[in-house]
């Protein structure tokens, strides 16, 4: 492994920059995942992560029954070579509905998390760039939206437009956005001042494109870091409001539904709610070991 | 520091406007007509026609949005529609079942999540260490309600050790004037009935306080990894003070900045994740009064529920910025 990367610093492809780019060993992002693949945490939660998502992918080729099926003759069977996470009330396949489930939960982290990115990015790298009034502005409203403990806010959104998985989504996404707006934010009010700033602006380039072309690569990284870490707080949020009845309905096979729909088995029937809250449970750790682990290897203070 | 927090209060002050904006279209942009959202399904036209008259909804919506205004300044929160009680009148009840949780949530992740962390940093690298760091990122990453289930199903059903529901026996209940159990109790010297209610906190308190422990131990030990480095410790350590001395003395005092500020946040956070836990332990907080008011469409308690958790938590934000000041001479506005 060590030759695999030792390899493209020594010799040069024809399409490298210029030789005396040369001494510049490694790029930052490569000395970033160099960092990231020496943590063993972070790796653990990269393989949990490509576990569930290839869970998703191929949900229907790892079972032969759907997540709806019902049969009432097989309810609440305890786990078995034939039903390996048991059954539910209603007689289906946990492990089914775990699989299906982690289709559902992946989108709406994947969807939460990219719209919270994308609203929050722009808005931030406004405020942040133009400053004055719309700086204000922006900043008074991600103060208003902070002012909320973010799942009440997210009850407060789905109250009003109805519950369902996809207007949870979009609440999680609305709740999401101040984050990465002030983020940003910070990170763009510190570079407007560094002297590439002022060179580009002094050659006459378009504020668009000097957002476009100097500032956003440079505050990549923590966007990075949030938004790995974003996906999973997004996933026990839409399980939380899964759970009070907010997000999926049925019979989709979301795990915070299944968790409230189960909970009054626990006792004689614990299956039905152990398996659904160890998957919520297991996606987040792997998000989060990735996203420790990123921020460490992509936080330069961090290295000491 | 005065002028300080001046500054603060004033900044305070678009936020709350803003707060209230946001509840305030809760009910307006809910499909339908506010005043039928406000009044229920079963309202008669003429309590419909009053109601608009009363919250001007025929008026242009800075009117009807002052109107909201005046009735928050004389303390109206509006009615609830299931008790038909006002909720100014019936709120208080609930608050205080969540203060008490939220306290005793917070009193549990504080005391293990400082003394994990610091022991943490001590042994750095040691077994302790990673494990009590794995059980912190497993913390983070715990659906709180599941956490809250297991408990109950492991702790008060399968071993009966402790209660799963509620506040108090159902049997034996609690006659309290400030509605604060603990301290009713205390009070009034019925030590057994303290006990009962203490019983009634543990699992809620730990389910509700397992996240913040979680984030209090791991900034324990970042913030003290720094300061154990620092000069002045080994300036302590040369002197030949105990290791106690050294950590609890002098390293804590200042590793506890950073770690207040995540206090405050989490204390906030808690109203929040008190939602969930207090609907699956059967609490008879404000999480619950608002979850109960979802399921009801009890918009008015919906709207007023939130703009008093929102308000509690702006205020805890503000307390620990002004504390943390305060104590940390070092920080001057």
């Amino acid at each position: 492994m060590k030759t695999e990367h030792a390899k493209p610093m020594m010799t040069p492809s024809p399409k490298s920059p210029p030789p005396e780019d040369q001494y510049v060993a490694v790029s930052p992002w490569k000395e970033a995942f160099r960092q990231l693949k020496k943590n063993k945490l972070a790796i653990v939660g990269l393989f949990i992560i490509i576990s569930f998502i290839l869970i998703a992918i191929f949900a229907p080729l790892l079972t032969s029954s759907t997540y709806s099926e019902t049969n009432p003759t097989n309810r609440l069977q305890s786990p078995s070579m034939e039903h390996w996470f048991g059954t539910d009330d209603f007689g289906r396949d946990i492990f089914t509905r775990i699989v299906y489930g982690a289709r559902l939960s992946l989108q709406v982290g994947f969807f939460a998390v990219t719209g919270a990115l994308i609203f929050g990015t722009t808005l931030g790298l406004i405020a942040g760039y133009y400053g004055r009034w719309i700086d204000m502005l922006i900043s008074r409203i991600f103060d208003i939206m902070l002012a909320f403990p973010s799942i009440l806010l997210a009850i407060a959104i789905v109250a009003i437009l109805g519950p369902s998985l996809q207007n949870a989504l979009i609440a999680i996404a609305i709740v999401n956005i101040p984050i990465f707006g002030r983020l940003v934010r910070s990170k763009v009010i510190s570079l407007r001042e560094e002297e590439f700033i002022m060179a580009a602006k002094a050659q006459g380039m378009k504020n668009g494109r000097i957002i476009l072309h100097h500032i956003l690569p440079n505050s990549i990284a923590p966007i990075i870091v949030q938004a790995t870490l974003g996906f999973g707080t997004a996933i026990l949020e839409a399980a939380a409001l899964g759970f009070l009845g907010l997000g999926a309905q049925a019979p989709m096979p979301e795990w915070g539904k299944m968790l409230s729909d189960s909970r009054q088995f626990i006792q004689s029937a614990p299956w039905t709610v152990l398996f659904p809250g160890f998957s919520i449970m297991l996606v987040v750790l792997g998000f989060n070991m990735i996203g420790d682990g990123l921020r460490d290897a992509l936080d330069p203070k961090m290295k000491s | 520091m005065l002028a300080y927090t001046m500054r603060r209060l004033l900044l305070l002050v678009p936020v709350l406007i803003g707060m209230t904006i946001v509840t305030f279209s809760i009910i307006h942009l809910i499909p339908g007509n506010p005043a039928q959202t406000i009044l229920g399904e079963q309202a008669s036209p003429q309590a419909i026609a009053d109601l608009e008259e009363r919250l001007g909804l025929n008026e242009p919506y800075w009117v009807q949005y002052g109107l909201y205004m005046k009735d928050l300044a004389t303390g109206d929160l509006g009615t609830s529609l299931r008790t038909n009680k006002p909720i100014m009148d019936e709120i208080w009840p609930y608050l205080a079942a969540t203060i008490e949780l939220t306290v005793f949530a917070m009193i549990f992740a504080i005391i293990i999540g400082v003394n994990a962390g610091i022991v943490s940093a001590w042994k750095q690298n040691s077994w302790f260490d990673y494990l009590s760091m794995l059980i912190a990122l497993v913390g983070v990453s715990m659906p709180i309600f599941w956490l809250a289930l297991m408990e109950q199903w492991i702790f008060a059903q399968e071993l009966g050790w402790l209660p799963a529901f509620g506040r108090d026996n159902p049997r034996d209940p609690i006659i309290s004037t400030t509605n604060l159990y603990v301290l009713d109790t205390i009070m009034s010297g019925q030590f057994d009935k303290t006990w009962e209610s203490i019983k009634h906190l543990i699992l809620p308190g730990i389910a509700l306080g397992t996240i913040p422990m979680a984030i209090i131990a791991r900034m324990t030990r970042s913030s003290m990894l720094e300061v154990l480095r620092s000069d002045y410790i080994r300036t302590v350590n040369a002197k030949g003070s105990g290791q106690g001395v050294v950590i609890y003395k002098h390293a804590l005092k200042n590793a506890a900045i950073p770690v207040l500020t995540v206090v405050g946040l989490q204390t906030g956070n808690l109203l929040g994740g008190a939602i969930l836990t207090e609907t699956i332990f059967s609490w008879p907080g404000i999480g619950r009064y608002i979850f109960e008011a979802i399921n009801y469409r009890d918009y008015p308690v919906i709207q007023s529920g939130i703009l008093i958790v929102a308000t509690i938590f702006v205020m805890i934000n503000l307390f620990v910025d002004l504390l943390y000041s305060y104590i940390d001479p070092r920080i001057k506005y």
